[in-house]
C-alpha cells in the first residue's frame, strides 16, 4: 500500500514537471515570435499567396495521417505495456492481411491525391510562366554579383542596387543571372526562388498585390559576404513607381561597363544606388562573358555580345 | 634553386600556413594535445605492442567495429562543438562577431561533412562490422583484409579533415562544395582540396566496406537461413549496402572530376569554357540523395529489431517489411531532382520528381505501421532502446510531414534553402540515424562486454536529447516560415529572428549535456560493471547473436548454426530439445595484418600531398600503395588455426559458467 502510494507520487510528480517544462517552452517560443514578420505566411504577392495554400493544404493533409499515428502509437504503447497484465499476448502474432492492406492503401491514397494536387499546383505556379494581366509587365534583369544584386530595368534605361521599386498590381518579369557563384534569388513575401547562375538566364514571374516594403536575399551560399546580398522590395502604386521612374532617369550615374565592372568586384554591404543605364546590351553581356571558349570569366571584363 | 627545390618538396605549404586565429589554433592544440597525451600513456604503459598486435592489425571485425565507433564518438564530440560554435554566433546575431564569415561558413562545411561522412557512416560501418557477421551465423566478413583496408582509409580520411586545424584551412563551400564556389576561380586555397581528398580516400574506403558486406550477407549466411529467414536488420543492411555499391562510384568520379578542374584547370564544372556546374549538382545529388537512405536503412533495420524483442513478439508483417526497403532502396535513386527544382526545370521534371518523393511515403509508412502493430499484443518494455525508439517514430513522422511538404514543388521554393529545410533534414538524420544508432549502442553493449549500460543515466540523457531536440530544431522550422535562409553568419537584427536562434542555441546545449550523460553512462556502466552483469541473452532475443557467448568468442561460432526458422534463436529457445553433444573442427581466422594500416597511413600522405601539390611525395606514397598491395596480395600464409581441442576447452568454460 504504500509503496503504491509512493509510485503515484512519483508520477504525479513526473507528470507536474513535464507539464511546466512543456509550458515554458511554448511560452518561449510565442515570446520570441509574437509580432514578428512572417513573410511565407504573411504573403503580398499573387504567387505567394497560392504557396501558402499549398503548403497550408498539404500541411492540414498531413496532419490526418499524423495524428492517427501517434494516437496509436502512444495507444498501443500504454496499453501494451509489460506492467499491464490484463492486456492480451499474443507473441505470435505477426501478420494480417487486412490490416497490413489498410495501410498499403492509406498512404497510397494520401499520395494519389497529394500527386494530383502535385501536378495542378507545378503547372500552375511554374515560375517560367507569365502572369496573366491586362496590366502591361515590368521587365526587371537581374544580375547576382560578389556580393550585392544589381538590377537592370530595360525599358526605363534604369538600373538599381540592392533595391527595387515595383508598381504593385502589374506582373513583374524577372529575366536572372549571376556574374558570381551560384546564388538563389528570394523574396519570399512575393514569390518562392529561383536560382541565379553565371553563363545562363533562369525566369521569375511575380506581382504583388499590396503596398509595402519586402525583404528579399540570396538562399544560396555564394562566398564570403553571402549573408549581405539582402535587398528591399518596394512596392507601390502605379503612379508613383512612375514618378520614381521619371526622376531615376535624370540620374547622373551612368551605368557603362567601366562602371558595371567596378561595381562587379567583390565587397561588402553594398549601399542602395540608383544609375542611368547607357549599355542596352548589359545583361547580355554578363551571361556572354561566361560563353566564350577563351575562358574569358577570369578576367573581369565584358566583352561585346552578339 | 632552393625555391625551386623548396617548391617540389612542400608544394605550396609555407609556414604561414600553421597560423591560425585563437579559436582554431584552440582546437587544433587540444587535438594536438590529446594525441600527444594519448601516445605519452601508451609509452608510459608499454601499451604500443598491444595496441599494434590486438587493434591496429586486426582483421577481425569485432575489433574494426569498435574501432569504428569509437572514431564516430570522437568526430561526434568535434561535429557538436563545431554546431555550438555556428550557434553561438547566430544568437550573438551580429552584434558581436564570434567568428568572421570566412571561420563561420569553414565550420558549417565542416559540421556537415563530419557528421555524414565520419560519424554517421562511422556509426553504420561499426554496426554492420559487429552485428552482421554474428546474426548471419557467420565467423568472419567475406574479405578481412579488404574490411581493415576500408576502415583504415576511413581513419585517414578522418585525419586529413581535422587537419586543417593545425595546417591550412577547411572548404567555405558548405558540405556539398558547388561549383562554381567550389572552384579554382573563386576557392583557390586549399579548403576544398582538404574537403576533397578527404572525402575522396573515405568514400573509397566506404564503397570497398559496402562491397565486402554486400558479399558477406549474400554468401556467408548460415545454412538454412534463405532470404526470407534473415533478420530485418541483415535485409536492411542489404539495401543500404546495394545503394553503397551503385551510389559510391557516382560520388568518386564527381569528386575526380572537381579535382581534375582544380588539379589541372580542366572545365568539368566551371561556368566557362564549356563546363557546367548543373552537372555536378546533378550527380552530387545523384549519390547524394541515396546516401540518405544509406543511412537510415540500417536504422530501419535496428529498430525493427529492438521493437519486436522489447515487444516479446515477432516482428509485424516481415513480408510487408521486406517489400518496403525493396521499395525504399529502389526509389531513392528516382529523386535526386528535388533537391534543386529552383534550378529551372520545366513542370513537367519537377512534378515527376515530386511525385516519386512522395511514393516513398508510402513504403515509409507502411513501416510505420507496423513497428507501432509490433507492440499490439506484445508485452513492451520501456529500457532506454524503446525510448529512443519512441522518440524517433515521433520526430521522424513530423520531419517526414515536412519532408513530404517540401516534396510539392511550388511549395518547395518557399522551403529551399532555408532554415525549415535546415530543421527537416535534422529531423531525419539525427532522429532516424543517431536515435537508430543509440538504441542499437544500447541493445547490443550487453553482448560484447558482458553488462549493462546504467538505465537510470541512459534515459536522463534520453529525455535531456528529447527536450534539446525539440529546442534546437522547432525554432529553426519557424525561423524558415520568417524567410531565413541557412548559413547565414549575421542578420539584420530588425528581423527579429535573434530569439528564436538563442532558443536554439540553448537546444544545442542541452543536447550537449545529453551527450555528455551518454559519455558518462558508458564510464559508470564500466565502473559498476560487476553490478551489472548481463548473461549471454540478456533481453530475451530473437535473432543468432544472442546465441553465442557474450561477450562473443574470437570465432564466434563454434559450431555454424544451421537455421531453420524466422527469428531463430528465439524458436530455438521455445523447443526443449535435449543437447547433442556437439563435434568441433578446427578453425581458420585470418592471421593479424598491418597492410590496411599501411596503406591507409599512405594513402593519408598521399591525400596531403596532392593538397598541397607535393608532386614526389604524391608519387612516393600512391607507389608505396600499390606496392604494399603487391606484397600482401602475394602472400599465402594469411589464415591462423585455432584447434578443435582449443575450441573445445573454451566452450566447456562458457558452459560451465
Amino acid at each position: 500500500m504504500h509503496k503504491d502510494k509512493k509510485r503515484i507520487l512519483r508520477r504525479v510528480g513526473q507528470v507536474l514537471i513535464s507539464s511546466v517544462i512543456t509550458v515554458l517552452i511554448l511560452g518561449i517560443l510565442f515570446y520570441v515570435t509574437q509580432g514578428r514578420d512572417v513573410p511565407v505566411l504573411d504573403t503580398h504577392g499573387l504567387i505567394a499567396d497560392q504557396q501558402k495554400t499549398l503548403i497550408l493544404v498539404v500541411f492540414a493533409l498531413g496532419f490526418f495521417i499524423v495524428i492517427p499515428v501517434f494516437i496509436l502509437l502512444f495507444g498501443i504503447a500504454w496499453r501494451y505495456r509489460a506492467g499491464n497484465t490484463k492486456a492480451k499476448y499474443q507473441p505470435e502474432f505477426e501478420s494480417h492481411r487486412g490490416l497490413e492492406a489498410l495501410w498499403w492503401g492509406i498512404p497510397c491514397v494520401f499520395i494519389i491525391v497529394l500527386a494530383i494536387i502535385t501536378g495542378i499546383s507545378t503547372h500552375a505556379l511554374d515560375p517560367y510562366k507569365p502572369i496573366e494581366s491586362n496590366v502591361a509587365p515590368v521587365e526587371i534583369q537581374v544580375v547576382a554579383q560578389e556580393w550585392k544584386w544589381l538590377f537592370i530595368y530595360p525599358d526605363e534605361n534604369i538600373a538599381t542596387v540592392n533595391f527595387i521599386n515595383i508598381p504593385k498590381d502589374t506582373p513583374i518579369n524577372f529575366t536572372i543571372t549571376s556574374d558570381a557563384p551560384m546564388n538563389s534569388f528570394w523574396i519570399p513575401a512575393l514569390a518562392g526562388q529561383v536560382y541565379a547562375m553565371s553563363g545562363m538566364s533562369t525566369k521569375l514571374h511575380l506581382m504583388a498585390n499590396s503596398v509595402g516594403t519586402f525583404n528579399g536575399s540570396s538562399a544560396n551560399i555564394s562566398g564570403d559576404g553571402f549573408a549581405d546580398m539582402r535587398f528591399k522590395v518596394n512596392a507601390m502604386e502605379k503612379a508613383d513607381y512612375d514618378t520614381w521612374a521619371k526622376k531615376a532617369e535624370q540620374s547622373t550615374a551612368f551605368m557603362d561597363e567601366a562602371v558595371y565592372t567596378k561595381l562587379a568586384k567583390q565587397s561588402h554591404d553594398e549601399p542602395q544606388a540608383t544609375y542611368v543605364v547607357s549599355d542596352f546590351n548589359l545583361y547580355n553581356k554578363v551571361i556572354m562573358k561566361y560563353m566564350s571558349s577563351e575562358g574569358s570569366a577570369h578576367g573581369s571584363t565584358l566583352k561585346a555580345a552578339n | 634553386m632552393w625555391a625551386g627545390i623548396q617548391e617540389l618538396v612542400f608544394g605550396r605549404l609555407t609556414p604561414a600556413d600553421f597560423v591560425h586565429d585563437p579559436i582554431m589554433a584552440g582546437a587544433g592544440i587540444g587535438m594536438v594535445g590529446a594525441l600527444v597525451l594519448a601516445m605519452i600513456a601508451l609509452t608510459y604503459f608499454k601499451k604500443w605492442k598491444w595496441l599494434w598486435k590486438t587493434w591496429i592489425t586486426s582483421l577481425d571485425p569485432k575489433k574494426i567495429g569498435v574501432m569504428y565507433l569509437i572514431v564516430s564518438v570522437i568526430m561526434l564530440l568535434r561535429g557538436l562543438a563545431d554546431a555550438l560554435l555556428l550557434r553561438t554566433q547566430q544568437a550573438a546575431g551580429g552584434s558581436v562577431e564570434v567568428l568572421n564569415a570566412d571561420h563561420f561558413q569553414q565550420i558549417f562545411s565542416a559540421h556537415g561533412t563530419i557528421m555524414i561522412f565520419f560519424v554517421a557512416m562511422g556509426i553504420i560501418f561499426g554496426i554492420f562490422n559487429l552485428i552482421i557477421p554474428q546474426q548471419i551465423g557467420a565467423r568472419d566478413v567475406a574479405f578481412p583484409f579488404l574490411n581493415s583496408v576500408s576502415f583504415w582509409l576511413f581513419a585517414a580520411g578522418m585525419i586529413l579533415i581535422n587537419a586543417p586545424l593545425v595546417v591550412g584551412e577547411f572548404s567555405a563551400a558548405g558540405w556539398l562544395a558547388y561549383p562554381p564556389l567550389s572552384g579554382l576561380q573563386y576557392s583557390p586555397g586549399v579548403g576544398v582540396d582538404y574537403w576533397i581528398w578527404s572525402l575522396q580516400i573515405a568514400g573509397i574506403g566506404s564503397l570497398l566496406s559496402g562491397i565486402n558486406f554486400f558479399v558477406t550477407i549474400i554468401k556467408m549466411r548460415a545454412p538454412g537461413m534463405t532470404l526470407m529467414k534473415m533478420p530485418i536488420f541483415i535485409w536492411s543492411a542489404l539495401g543500404s549496402t546495394s545503394l553503397i555499391m551503385f551510389a559510391f562510384p557516382i560520388l568518386t568520379a564527381t569528386l575526380g572530376m572537381l579535382a581534375l578542374d582544380r588539379l589541372m584547370g580542366m572545365h568539368f564544372f566551371t561556368s566557362d569554357m564549356g563546363g557546367s556546374p548543373m552537372l555536378y549538382i546533378n550527380l552530387i545529388w545523384a549519390w547524394g540523395h541515396p546516401e540518405v537512405y544509406i543511412l537510415v536503412l540500417p536504422a530501419f533495420g535496428i529498430f525493427s529489431e529492438v521493437v519486436a524483442t522489447f515487444s516479446g513478439k515477432k516482428l509485424f508483417g516481415y513480408k510487408s517489411m521486406v517489400i518496403a526497403l525493396a521499395a525504399i532502396t529502389f526509389l531513392s535513386f528516382t529523386v535526386w531532382l528535388h533537391h534543386f527544382f529552383t534550378m529551372g526545370a520545366g513542370a513537367d521534371v519537377n512534378t515527376l520528381f515530386g511525385i516519386m518523393t512522395m511514393v516513398i511515403a508510402i513504403p515509409t509508412g507502411v513501416k510505420v505501421f507496423n513497428w507501432i502493430f509490433t507492440m499490439y499484443r506484445g508485452r513492451v518494455r520501456f529500457t532506454t532502446p524503446m525510448l529512443w525508439f519512441m522518440g524517433f517514430i515521433v520526430t521522424f513522422t513530423l520531419g517526414g510531414l515536412a519532408g513530404v511538404a517540401m516534396s510539392v514543388p511550388a511549395a518547395d521554393f518557399q522551403f529551399h534553402n532555408s532554415l525549415f529545410l535546415v530543421a527537416h533534414f535534422h529531423t531525419m538524420i539525427v532522429g532516424g540515424v543517431l536515435f537508430g544508432a543509440f538504441a542499437g549502442f544500447t541493445y547490443w553493449f550487453p553482448k560484447f562486454t558482458g553488462f549493462y549500460l546504467n538505465e537510470k543515466l541512459g534515459k536522463i540523457a534520453f529525455w535531456l536529447w528529447i527536450v534539446g531536440f525539440l529546442l534546437a530544431f522547432v525554432p529553426l522550422y519557424i525561423l524558415g516560415f520568417m524567410g531565413a535562409t541557412r548559413r547565414l553568419d549575421h542578420y539584420d537584427p530588425s528581423l527579429g529572428w535573434q530569439g528564436l536562434f538563442i532558443v536554439a542555441g540553448v537546444g544545442v546545449m542541452i543536447i550537449a549535456a545529453g551527450v555528455g550523460f551518454q559519455l558518462l553512462q558508458i564510464v559508470v556502466s564500466i565502473i559498476q560493471r560487476k553490478k551489472n552483469r548481463a548473461g549471454e541473452d540478456p533481453w530475451g532475443g530473437r535473432t543468432l547473436e544472442w546465441s553465442t557467448a557474450t561477450p562473443p568468442a574470437e570465432y564466434v561460432y563454434a559450431v555454424i548454426p544451421t537455421v531453420t526458422e524466422r527469428d531463430d534463436f528465439w524458436e530455438s529457445k521455445k523447443k526443449k530439445h535435449h543437447k547433442v553433444a556437439p563435434v568441433y573442427e578446427d578453425i581458420w581466422l585470418p592471421k593479424n595484418s598491418g597492410a590496411g594500416a599501411i596503406i591507409g597511413l599512405l594513402a593519408m600522405i598521399f591525400g596531403a600531398a596532392t593538397i598541397w601539390h607535393m608532386v614526389p611525395l604524391a608519387i612516393i606514397s600512391f607507389v608505396g600503395i600499390i606496392i604494399t598491395l603487391i606484397i600482401r596480395l602475394t602472400t599465402d600464409d594469411t589464415e591462423v588455426k585455432i584447434s578443435a581441442a582449443e575450441v573445445a576447452k573454451h566452450e566447456l568454460k562458457r558452459s560451465a559458467v
